[in-house]
């Protein structure tokens, strides 16, 4: 299947940019994200196709302008969410605990 | 770029943008929305047993400090001075690779590729991020990134002079597309001057780049200035 993903060939991209003594992760949640894909792909629920079609869903404008984990993280939500591990109800409800949680912390 | 906002503190390398309804500007907090849904993800999948954070730990430590190109350089090096593991190499890499055991996640079915005086190699995976994880660890930005995707396949002598590599024209380029079941190694070209050096001497002239095939292996000359440098 085509779409934004399929960029072989394409022009207007850029220049490829190289970073010097590049950190294997760019943050804390890029390992976590990186982490809870591989641990919860070992249960076998989806193969690798699979997950890389889960990533190609994201609406093309959002796929070119996000980052690489941010596409495994839109991967792997959807992947939790097809195969009953997870409702998108209870994940928004988590994220706002947390957020109210964060907030208390910082006053 | 507008209608989009930045967030979080990123290098220039994972610019991270999103759509700025995904934003809550409400709370005013650091966190972003993509730091809560991971959190989210983690805290929900930990709470129903699902997931070990021991084992979410262990993945991280796994794959940012020990599987990694010094793999792939210690397969390279080997293949440089046994010519029976060369052979067994280019038969069958799967085979030839496993024989060092390494640790994480085995590679897919692998293709080692060699270099010689008149072909180059150079790998991409131009749908995604396809890489030989067992021998090279994670890829870099720059190999997930659109510009080498897209390029890389309708230009490679222009990229491969980008990144140093300048072929004669006669020099036949082969550019390999990985995909999920099938990665690739490039066997860099063996630098000169090398004659008398050991095995693990010789890995250390084998960087990650020359084994996707966008820079040579380094000349003994290059890893003194490195190893004077650092």
């Amino acid at each position: 299947m085509n779409g934004a993903h399929d960029v072989g060939g394409m022009h207007g991209f850029g220049p490829i940019d190289p970073e010097v003594d590049e950190p294997v992760f760019h943050a804390e949640w890029e390992r976590r994200c990186f982490a809870l894909s591989v641990a919860m792909g070992a249960y076998g629920s989806w193969n690798l196709d699979m997950s890389r079609y889960a990533r190609e869903t994201l609406p093309p404008g959002d796929y070119l302008t996000t980052s690489y984990y941010e596409h495994w993280l839109h991967g792997l939500q959807r992947q939790l969410v097809e195969h009953d591990f997870l409702s998108y109800d209870e994940i928004e409800q988590r994220m706002r605990t947390l957020q109210q949680a964060s907030d208390h912390a910082e006053t | 770029m507008p209608g989009y906002i930045v967030l979080g503190k990123r290098s220039r390398h994972e610019t991270m943008v999103m759509p700025e309804h995904h934003h809550d500007h409400e709370h005013g907090s650091h966190l972003s929305d993509t730091e809560l849904r991971v959190r989210a993800l983690e805290s929900l999948l930990v709470e129903k047993d699902l997931v070990n954070p021991d084992t979410l730990n262990e993945l991280v430590d796994t794959y940012e400090h020990k599987v990694g190109p010094r793999n792939g350089a210690r397969v390279v090096a080997r293949s440089w001075v046994d010519p029976d593991y060369r052979r067994r190499l280019l038969d069958d890499a799967t085979a030839a690779i496993d024989e060092f055991a390494f640790t994480g996640r085995r590679g897919e079915y692998m293709v080692a590729v060699e270099n010689t005086p008149t072909r180059h190699n150079v790998v991409v995976c131009t749908l995604c991020s396809c890489y030989p994880w067992t021998v090279l660890g994670l890829p870099p930005v720059w190999y997930k990134s659109a510009p080498y995707r897209s390029r890389v396949v309708i230009d490679p002598r222009g990229v491969l002079n980008e990144f140093g590599v300048t072929l004669a024209e006669n020099t036949e380029i082969r550019v390999w597309d990985s995909t999920s079941e099938t990665r690739y190694l490039v066997i860099p070209q063996r630098p000169a001057g090398t004659d008398d050096w050991s095995q693990d001497e010789l890995a250390n002239l084998v960087t990650r780049d020359a084994m996707i095939g966008v820079a040579r292996a380094l000349t003994p000359d290059a890893l003194a200035r490195a190893e004077a440098a650092s």
